[in-house]
C-alpha cells in the first residue's frame, strides 16, 4: 500500500483522538455553562491563555486515561515490535496487516519497529499518573514541616531550613544519579524514603481533623478511626511488596500481608516516585514557610490566638485557607517541573524500564539516531512541551484571576 | 556585614561538608563498591574475589575513617600484600621516606579516578575549562536577551507586545533543554531539516565555531532565559507604576527617557538576584546539553563519574557544584544589598 500523505496523517490522527476531542468539548461546555457557580475553577474561563492551557493539559489527561487504562485510542501495542516497520517514517504502511489491525503506523516507527503514536499515548498516561501524585505528596511533606518552621520559629525552623537547604545545594541530575540505581534499591534505601515520605498525607489529615474536631470527641473519635484506618491501610499498601517492607538480600521488614496489600509498586517506578517527591519537597517547604511567615502577622491569626485556639487549628485552619492561592498556582506549575523531571530522568535511562513508554525514555532512545530519524524522538519531545505549556499557561491564567479580586 | 559574610561561610562551609559526606556514604554503599570493583576488575568476579579486592584498595575500612581519610585529616590506608607495601598516598614504588602520611582535600590531593585513570584535580580543572567556555557564550546571549525581553514586556503592562513576549517566555521555561536540544537538532541539524548547524559539538571543545557550538549555547540559554525575563517584567512593571515614573511623565519627559534613565536602573536590581541564582539551574541544564551533543565538559564528566560510581571523581565534582551553588547565593544576597541601599543586613 500506498503511505500516507502529511494530510492524510492529520486527518486520521484527529480521527483516531476523536474519544479526547468529544471529552474535552463536554468539560468545556460543562464549565463554561456553570462557571459562575465554580469558584476558582469557573473563573479561569474568563480568561483566554488559562483556556488554552486548561485545553492542553486536559487534553493529555483525557489521551492518558483514554488510551491508558481503557485502551481506546492506540493503534498497535505499545510494546510489540512489527517486522519491516524500524524507523520507519510516519504514515507507512503494515507490510502484511493481520485482520483487523490498524493498516499503518501514524506517526512513524522507532528503531526497535514499534509504534511512535501508540506509545505517546500511553506515555501520557504515565506522566498523567505520577507527575500530580508526586507533586501532591511533596506538598503535603512542604505543608506539613513548613507551617510550623514558619508559624514557631525560632531553633525548630532553623534547623528545617537547613536541612532544605542541603537538599536543594544539590544539583539535582547528581542527586538522581546517586538515588535511582538498582544498586540504590537493593540497599533498600528507597523503601525506608518512601515509609518516611509517605507517612506525612496521613499525618496531615489527623492533625487537621483532630485540630478541628477535638472539642467534640463524639464527632472526632469515629471520624479519626475512620480516616486513619482508611489512609493506614493504603499507606501500609503503598509502602509494602510481597509481605515486606524492606528486602534486602541480608535482612526484611515485615509488612502488611499479601492478601490485604491493594497495590504492588515497581520498585523501579517507586524509587523515582521517591526521588522526585523528595526533590520537590524542600522547595514547596520553602514557599510554605514564607506564606505563614506572612500571614501569621494578620489580624484574624491574633483574634484565633486570642480565642485560645491551639496552634495546629490556627496552621491549618486560619493561615493555610489563606494561602491557598499561591499554593494552587504553584501546584500547577510544580506539576510542569515534575513532568520535566521525571522526563529528565528517563533521558539518562534512570529509573524506568528501557522500554517503558514514558516520554523522557522515547526521547532518550530516539536521541542516538537523531541526525537520521526524527520522528521517534521528536514526537515525545512535543508531547512534553505543549503539555508542560499548558500547565505554565493555566498556572498563570490562574494567577491573574486570583489577583483580579 | 563582615559578619554576616562570615556567618554565611560557616554555614556554606557546614553544608558543603555534610553534602559531601551523603555524596560519601551512597557511594560507598556495599552495593555500590560491588559494582565498581566488577567494572575495574571483570564482571563475572565471584564474591571473595570482589571483597578481597576493595579490602586491597582500602574501600572496606568504617566509613567515618574513609571520610577523614578522604578530607586529610585520618592518615591515609597502608596495606601490606604480598610483602609490598601500598597505601592511599603512594604506590609500591614510591621510595619509603617520600610516602606522606596524610593525603586529602586539605593536602590539595583530590585522588584519583577510576574511571579515567588520571588524577582527579587534573580531570576537574580541565573539564571546567571547556564548561566555562560555554557557560560564557550562554551568558552573553542570554542575559542582554532575557533582559530585553522583560524591560520591552514590562514597559507597557497589557499591550500587545507584553503579551506576545510573556507567552515567549513562559513557552521558553516550558521547553526544558533535553526537549529543545531534541527539536533543534532535527530541525537545524538532521537529514530531515536543515543542515545548518553540526548536531555534535565535540570538535567544538577545541575549536569553537558558529557551526558546532550555536545549538549547544542556544539550547541552555533558551531554558533559563524565560525565567530572567519574566522576572525582569515583573520589576520593570512594578518601577513604571511608582510615583517618580509618574511625576517625569507629567513634567513631559519623553517616553524613551522615562525607560532609559529613570525606570532602567531599578528595575534591573531584581534581576540581579535571578540572574545569579539562575546558575545552579545552568548546571543542571550544562549535564543535559553535554550528555546529547556529546561536549565533553564538567557535565559529562558528572555523568561518567555517576554512571561508573568513581568515587573520588564523584565527589570533587559534588564540591564543585556545592560551591557554586552556595557561592552564587552568597554573591546574589551581597549584591542586593550593593544595588539596593534600602535594604540593610544587621
Amino acid at each position: 500500500m500506498e503511505p500516507l500523505t502529511w494530510g492524510e496523517i492529520f486527518v486520521r490522527v484527529v480521527l483516531q483522538l476523536t474519544p479526547v476531542w468529544i471529552a474535552l468539548v463536554v468539560i468545556f461546555a460543562l464549565s463554561i455553562t456553570f462557571k459562575r457557580r465554580l469558584g476558582l475553577y469557573g473563573k479561569l474561563f474568563d480568561s483566554t491563555v488559562g483556556m488554552i492551557g486548561f485545553g492542553l493539559v486536559m487534553f493529555w489527561v483525557f489521551a492518558g486515561i483514554l488510551g491508558g487504562p481503557l485502551d481506546m485510542i492506540v493503534t498497535h501495542d505499545p510494546l510489540s515490535q512489527i517486522s519491516g516497520m524500524k524507523n520507519k517514517p510516519p504514515g507507512t504502511a503494515l507490510l502484511s496487516p493481520d485482520e483487523g489491525q490498524y493498516e499503518y503506523f501514524l506517526l512513524g516507527g522507532d528503531n526497535l519497529a514499534r509504534d511512535v503514536f501508540s506509545r505517546v499515548i500511553k506515555g501520557a498516561w504515565i506522566v498523567v499518573q505520577i507527575a500530580p501524585m508526586a507533586t501532591l505528596f511533596a506538598f503535603m511533606v512542604g505543608i506539613t514541616l513548613g507551617l510550623p518552621a514558619g508559624y514557631y520559629g525560632g531553633r525548630l525552623d532553623t534547623v528545617l531550613s537547613f536541612l532544605a537547604n542541603l537538599i536543594l545545594a544539590f544539583p539535582v541530575i547528581l542527586l538522581f544519579y546517586l538515588l535511582v540505581t538498582p544498586e540504590i534499591v537493593l540497599t533498600g534505601i528507597p523503601n525506608y524514603m518512601a515509609l518516611f515520605l509517605f507517612v506525612f498525607p496521613l499525618v496531615f489529615a489527623t492533625i487537621l481533623l483532630n485540630s478541628r474536631y477535638h472539642t467534640q470527641p463524639k464527632v472526632r473519635t469515629p471520624l479519626l478511626i475512620a480516616v486513619i484506618g482508611l489512609l493506614g491501610w493504603l499507606y501500609l499498601s503503598l509502602v509494602s511488596t510481597n509481605g515486606a517492607v524492606v528486602a534486602t538480600p541480608d535482612y526484611r521488614i515485615v509488612g502488611l500481608p499479601t492478601f490485604v496489600d491493594l497495590f504492588d509498586i515497581d520498585p523501579g517506578i517507586l524509587v523515582v516516585f521517591v526521588s522526585v517527591v523528595f526533590v520537590n519537597s524542600p522547595t514547596v517547604f520553602r514557599i510554605v514557610r514564607g506564606l505563614a511567615m506572612d500571614i501569621k502577622t494578620r489580624d484574624y491569626v491574633a483574634a484565633a490566638q486570642t480565642r485560645g485556639e491551639g496552634p495546629w487549628y490556627i496552621m491549618l485552619w486560619e493561615i493555610l485557607p489563606n494561602a491557598r492561592g499561591p499554593l494552587i498556582v504553584d501546584f500547577c506549575l510544580r506539576i510542569g517541573y515534575t513532568t520535566i523531571l521525571l522526563g529528565t530522568l528517563g533521558f539518562f535511562g534512570l529509573g524506568l524500564a528501557s522500554e517503558s513508554p514514558d516520554w523522557g525514555t522515547t526521547i532518550n532512545s530516539g536521541r542516538q539516531l537523531l541526525r537520521a530519524f526524527v520522528h521517534p524522538a521528536v514526537v515525545p519531545a512535543v508531547a512534553l512541551l505543549t503539555m508542560v505549556l499548558g500547565l505554565n499557561l493555566l498556572a498563570d491564567g490562574l494567577r491573574e484571576e486570583s489577583l483580579r479580586d | 556585614m563582615g559578619l554576616f559574610i562570615l556567618r554565611r561561610l560557616g554555614v556554606m562551609l557546614l553544608t558543603a561538608l555534610c553534602l559531601t559526606f551523603i555524596v560519601f556514604w551512597l557511594t560507598n554503599l556495599y552495593p555500590n563498591l560491588e559494582k565498581l570493583a566488577k567494572t575495574q576488575g571483570n564482571f563475572r568476579m565471584s564474591d571473595e574475589a570482589v571483597a578481597s579486592y576493595l579490602d586491597k584498595n582500602g574501600y572496606l575500612e568504617p566509613l567515618p575513617v574513609k571520610f577523614g581519610q578522604w578530607l586529610g585529616v585520618l592518615p591515609g590506608w597502608v596495606k601490606e600484600v604480598d610483602g609490598t607495601e601500598t597505601g592511599k598516598c603512594f604506590n609500591a614504588g614510591t621510595p619509603v621516606e617520600a610516602r606522606p602520611t596524610f593525603c586529602g582535600v586539605l593536602q590539595g590531593d583530590w585522588g584519583s579516578s577510576t574511571v579515567f585513570k588520571a588524577d582527579v584535580g587534573g580531570i576537574v580543572a580541565e573539564r571546567l575549562g571547556l564548561t566555562g567556555k560555554l557557560m560564557f557564550f550562554v551568558m552573553l546571549l542570554m542575559v542582554p536577551m532575557a533582559l530585553l525581553i522583560g524591560v520591552l514586556a514590562g514597559m507597557r503592562e497589557g499591550s500587545r507586545l507584553d503579551r506576545s513576549l510573556s507567552t515567549l517566555s513562559i513557552a521558553s521555561t516550558a521547553t526544558p533543554e533535553y526537549v529543545s536540544g531534541v527539536i533543534f537538532i532535527a530541525v537545524f541539524a538532521s537529514s530531515a531539516g536543515w543542515k545548518i548547524f553540526n548536531g555534535s559539538a565535540t570538535s567544538a571543545m577545541e575549536d569553537a565555531t558558529f557551526v558546532n557550538f550555536t545549538l549547544p549555547v542556544v539550547t541552555i540559554a533558551l531554558y533559563g532565559m524565560g525565567y530572567i525575563a519574566r522576572m525582569t517584567r515583573a520589576s520593570m512593571t512594578e518601577v513604571m507604576t511608582a510615583q517618580y515614573i509618574r511625576t517625569a511623565r507629567l513634567k513631559g519627559v519623553s517616553f524613551g527617557n522615562i525607560v532609559l534613565k529613570h525606570a532602567l536602573r531599578n528595575a534591573l536590581i531584581a534581576p540581579f538576584t535571578v540572574i545569579m541564582l539562575q546558575f545552579p539551574w545552568l548546571l543542571n541544564g550544562v549535564v543535559i546539553v553535554e550528555t546529547l551533543f556529546n561536549y565533553k565538559g564538567f557535565g559529562w564528566v558528572l555523568v561518567q563519574a555517576a554512571g561508573n560510581n568513581d568515587i573520588e571523581l564523584l565527589l570533587a565534582v559534588s564540591v564543585v557544584s556545592v560551591i557554586v551553588v552556595l557561592a552564587t547565593q552568597l554573591i546574589s544576597d551581597i549584591g542586593y544589598v550593593y544595588l539596593n541601599p534600602r535594604i540593610r543586613i544587621s
